[in-house]
């Protein structure tokens, strides 16, 4: 029996989706195990490591991101219907929300400008370009709503994407010891601020919390989502400089 | 499970159709999930099958954001030149972010919105 040269099965290997997908499976689940064998330690955030294994390997491999991307967006692809589900935890915490309506309101206008407008005026003070403030003045939503702002106001949205990610592993590894600090305990207003500041990966990690946590969260994400996709593009002129 | 997807899908559908249809600039994934939450109003609640396959999606929402994560190597340079000002802007404002909508929601309780 002959057989192939390993080169060979590489080159083959490396065109085709499958070898993104399954490394982008293994590379979680990898980084999800050690994240539980950690105790749940925040700094073992299982985005920030999976997302570290695989850029060590596309280096390693010299990889482009456009051949990893032709398999990992079928993982990217699940956002979408991801997103829509969030309205199952929020049908279920719907009765509680209502109650809570003023709160609510208060804290999204502010929770949302504060997102925009500090990190675009930090940024600025610390002489970033205009489009390094552009791509971050969305970074507080959700991949699919921020990358769509920045194209409209000038950023970059592969690099708003990584900043919301970014920005969401943040929220995730220090969210929970801030606002015990802060003496916030309530799990609705701990899952709403969660959710304002960080979007999906800070739903995720309240919805490893409790299911009120992550539905407050959840209900946050999309709102901020949808209040910075009004907001920004009609503020982006005078903040980005 | 499949009818569940399906339901899923359409909603993420007729969400995107409406976007560009009226031209709003919100993203069709999130004019779906309001679209499905209507719908569960009007029907009284998600079934059995809803229930579970959104919980299972949910379940490994984290692992959906890695892809575009690994996106950072196409910007390696630009973080190399600008990572103090990144790192500042990002760290700074999550933080305030957290806290001005955690004590403005409590500060709006303790004078009389909401339930205890």
């Amino acid at each position: 029996m002959s057989t192939q040269p390993f080169g060979e099965i590489w080159v083959y290997l490396s065109a085709s989706p499958l070898l993104g997908l399954t490394v982008t499976l293994l590379a979680y689940q990898a980084a999800h195990a050690l994240y539980q064998r950690s105790g749940a330690h925040p700094l073992a955030n299982p985005v920030l490591v999976a997302v570290a294994i695989l850029v060590g390997l596309l280096q390693l491999t010299a990889t482009s991101y456009e051949t990893y991307f032709a398999g990992a967006q079928f993982v990217h692809f699940l956002l979408g219907p991801a997103t829509v589900a969030l309205a199952v935890p929020l049908y279920t915490q719907f009765r509680r929300v209502r109650s809570l309506l003023l709160p609510i309101s208060a804290g999204l206008l502010a929770g949302s400008a504060t997102a925009i407008a500090s990190a675009v005026l930090i940024a600025r003070l610390l002489d970033a370009s205009p489009a390094t403030q552009a791509s971050l003045a969305p970074k507080s939503v959700t991949t699919p709503i921020a990358m769509g702002i920045a194209e409209r106001i000038g950023g970059l949205p592969s690099l708003t994407a990584v900043l919301v990610i970014c920005t969401g592993v943040l929220g995730a590894i220090a969210g929970g010891k801030v606002l015990s600090l802060a003496r916030v305990h309530d799990p609705a207003v701990r899952g709403f601020a969660l959710g304002v500041a960080a979007h999906g990966i800070g739903t995720a990690r309240a919805f490893q919390v409790s299911e009120q946590t992550g539905a407050f969260a959840a209900l946050a994400m999309g709102l901020n989502g949808l209040l910075t996709a009004l907001l920004l593009p009609a503020i982006a002129g005078w903040l980005v400089k | 499970m499949l009818a569940a997807l399906t339901t899923l899908l359409l909603c993420q559908l007729a969400g995107e159709v409406c976007v560009r249809w009226l031209q709003l600039p919100v993203p069709g994934p999130v004019a779906g999930m309001l679209l499905l939450f209507c719908l569960l109003l009007a029907r009284g609640g998600p079934g059995d099958e809803l229930k579970t396959t959104s919980q299972t999606l949910l379940g490994h929402l984290s692992l959906l954001f890695v892809p575009a994560g690994t996106g950072i190597v196409l910007h390696l340079a630009r973080v190399g030149d600008e990572w103090l000002a990144l790192l500042l802007a990002l760290v700074l404002s999550t933080l305030a972010t957290l806290l001005v909508t955690a004590w403005t929601m409590q500060w709006c309780r303790r004078f009389g919105g909401g339930d205890a």
